[in-house]
């Protein structure tokens, strides 16, 4: 029925409105997200439809954010924190990887931590440093939280509204570049489940992995590929923690190559755990070994070359060449 | 005397109220309408070369920054900090400095690099993506920028506890913001600092908000008033009177080195502009506000002054105006012709000694990007 064509934002600003509406617990806090609407609008329009008590603008302190969350929750409230940018979520990693993480499995389970953490992530938007990191290994490595990763305005509508009603931790991560992309949402239809991930476009040949921004430059290296007569499977991995990897098996079955793209550096980056463990499911189906593409094991560079440093349809498409050459 | 000042007792977060109104204990040497004024604690005695030449900082750091805020908009730089409003805090506190001493920025002391000696391309090249700040720290007794709210007064906190350790007589200049304030870091650093009697000064720039959260979303109290909460000085000085923040900042940075420990100082002042060119302040404050704040101006009053008393006159005022555009003309060729780094170069400090990991994935590079030369992929 209604069905809109929704940018990234716009989705998750609807999505935060409908959790609001559909939860009276629900509780935004940030940096600048109430007048402002937060610096990339996520938030725009909450704090003048449900007031400063739901949408509170915090001081500028993100260990505050997160550990206020944290006796929200005890108190029965579910807050959803927004980190202003991906660098800025450190003075808070304290809090998420001690508190957050650990609260359910030291309390056996009588005290669920129902807190979601939006994080804008990831580089390409030419921005100065701390503002185009990507964080999620270290979530996604801290046993006790959940962490996803978007890559579209559907998944970002009915995402945000599944992570503020998972009983669990959740850190949201949303691909900052990607904010302005457009797609029709049904806003009525019945969403797929948060915690999996998905085969978005066929192929037989390579399977490439992929989450958040870089879904749409493994689509485009399928698309690439496809006329040098290359069929290329992409995977939205959608869930880093707990990983979904069954639709991952089934492919790799099929093609025998696997590539993982990231933006984040490759070493001890999300790509390991991935090859690890589809070299322990798929070994005997193997025809080459899983590559992985991602930043480079330096600091994220100054915005003029960051181009240089983030994987593109180049970078994938120079993977597959080698997964074929096996 | 734990009553919170009326005029805070009730802020309405985000509601257009005017600020806080200087306090009383606003040290101030010059008003508004440039009249020269005493204050019962911090006098300062300038010959009228020196005011003449704190003029001329305050015009040029100006000039700089209207030329890098246009800059940003033709695409030049990717985004720009405005310091507009704020220059005679920093040129204040810039010219308390001695070159031994040594200031920890934030993201916005253009004004303070100015006067250390640091040239304006070294952090146009910042803002333009090529660099994270291309001066020398040691040289200029200036940090590089810190972009992280509140991590550099750590860094300025345990620098000075080297200086106390040498037996040095220098001091160390914090910079942070209102917003800051509120960084548990920050609060820290604070704790040491008092802890240790440190000689560092933590200079505090109240702008009135951190991005479009106004200071009561902050602080009920005076900034200056939690200082003594950490048991050192703390004094609100009026931000936009170059003479009472250079005589303050001298002041507190003449205690440090005389091993009485930290001071806090609030510059009372207010963001001209916005937060950043990517900011829109329409979206949180009322016009009003800033003409409020424009009859304050730094650079007004201290040229009223100077006119009135003699100390200047229209050519010296033509003179530095013509050399506020031959800075901007500088800045602007300087920073369009600004090239990148050569790509590779991402690998190369990551540490001092290069690993073999790095040192194998940096060829892995370089082959990768020659692979395109002449190749046509
Ligand atoms: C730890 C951290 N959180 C958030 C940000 C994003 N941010 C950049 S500037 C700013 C406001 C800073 O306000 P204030 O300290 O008053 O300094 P001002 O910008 O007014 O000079 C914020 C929230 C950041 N840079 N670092
Ligand atoms: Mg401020």
């Amino acid at each position: 029925m209604a069905t809109e064509t929704l940018t990234m934002g716009k989705a998750l600003n609807l999505g935060l409105r409908r959790a609001m509406e559909d939860d009276a617990k629900v509780v935004l806090l940030g940096e600048d997200i109430g007048r402002l609407g937060g610096v990339f609008r996520i938030t725009d329009g909450l704090q003048k439809d449900f007031g400063e008590a739901r949408v509170v603008d915090t001081p500028l302190a993100e260990a505050g954010i997160v550990g206020t969350a944290v006796g929200l929750a005890m108190r029965g409230y579910r807050a959803v924190c927004e980190i202003q940018f991906d660098g800025f979520v450190f003075p808070a990693v304290n809090q998420i990887i001690t508190q957050v993480a650990k609260i359910s499995a030291r309390t056996q389970g009588r005290q669920h931590m129902p807190v979601v953490i939006r994080i804008p992530f990831g580089g390409g938007i030419g921005a100065v440093e701390h503002h185009s990191e990507s964080p999620e290994a270290y979530f996604a490595h801290t046993p006790g939280l959940k962490v996803v990763a978007v890559s579209n305005p559907v998944d970002a509508y009915w995402g945000i509204q599944q992570a503020i009603a998972s009983p669990d931790p959740v850190v949201f991560l949303e691909p900052k570049r990607r904010y302005w992309e457009k797609a029709e949402v049904d806003l009525d239809a019945t969403p797929e489940p948060l915690f999996g991930s998905r085969v978005v476009r066929g192929g037989d040949d390579v399977t490439v992995l992929a989450y958040g921004p870089m879904v749409k430059t493994a689509l485009q290296a399928a698309e690439a590929a496809a006329e040098e007569g290359r069929s290329l499977e992409v995977i939205d991995l959608r869930t880093l923690a707990p990983l979904d990897l069954d639709p991952v098996v089934e492919s790799v079955r099929r093609t025998g190559r696997c590539v993982v793209v990231h933006e984040a550096p490759v070493s001890l980056g999300l790509g390991a755990e991935i090859a690890a463990r589809v070299t322990e499911t798929c070994f005997h189906s193997l025809e080459a070994p899983v590559l992985r593409v991602g930043g480079w094991d330096v600091p994220y560079p100054p915005a003029r070359i960051e181009e240089e440093y983030l994987p593109d349809l180049d970078r994938v498409l120079d993977a597959v060449d080698r997964a074929m050459g096996f | 005397m734990s009553t919170v000042p009326p005029e805070v007792a009730d802020p309405v977060p985000g509601s257009g109220a005017p600020h806080l109104p200087p306090q009383p204990d606003l040290v101030q040497l010059l008003t508004p309408e440039g009249q020269r004024v005493e204050d019962p604690t911090y006098s300062i005695d300038l010959g009228a070369d020196e005011l003449r030449g704190l003029y001329r900082d305050l015009v040029l750091v100006r000039r700089w920054d209207v030329e890098a805020t246009a800059l940003q908009r033709q695409g030049e730089l990717g985004l720009w900090a405005s310091l507009l409003g704020q220059e005679a805090a920093q040129v204040g506190a810039g010219h308390a400095l001695r070159p031994d001493d040594m200031a920890f920025p934030t993201y916005r002391e253009h004004g303070v690099a100015w006067v250390r000696g640091v040239d304006p391309l070294h952090v146009m090249s910042l803002f333009r993506g090529v660099d994270n700040g291309g001066w020398d720290a040691a040289a200029t007794g200036f940090n590089l920028y810190t972009i992280v709210i509140g991590a550099q007064t750590l860094h300025a906190t345990g620098y000075a506890m080297g200086v106390q350790r040498d037996g040095a007589e220098s001091a160390v200049l914090a910079f942070l913001g209102d917003g800051a304030t509120s960084q548990g870091e920050v609060n820290e650093a604070m704790i040491w600092a008092s802890s240790f009697q440190a000689p560092v000064v933590f200079f505090c720039q109240n702008n009135q908000y951190a991005i479009s959260a106004p200071i009561e979303r902050q602080s009920r109290v005076p900034l200056f008033q939690r200082a003594s909460g950490f048991g050192f000085p703390g004094v609100r000085v009026d931000g936009n009177d170059v003479l009472a923040v250079l005589a303050v900042t001298r002041a507190a940075l003449a205690a440090a080195r005389e091993g009485q420990g930290p001071t806090f100082i609030e510059a009372f002042t207010y963001r001209m502009g916005a937060h950043t060119t990517s900011d829109d302040p329409t979206r949180y404050r009322l016009a009003d506000e800033l003409e409020e704040w424009k009859l304050r101006d730094p650079i007004a009053r201290l040229k009223v002054h100077l006119a009135h008393e003699g100390l200047a006159d229209a050519a010296f005022f033509a003179e530095v105006d013509a050399e506020g555009d031959e800075l901007a003309a500088r800045i602007r060729s300087g920073t369009t012709s600004m090239e990148p780094p050569p790509a590779v170069s991402m690998f190369d400090a990551v540490y001092a000694e290069q690993t073999a990991p790095l040192a194998a994935q940096r060829a892995e590079f370089e082959a990768y990007q020659q692979s395109f030369e002449g190749a046509g992929h």
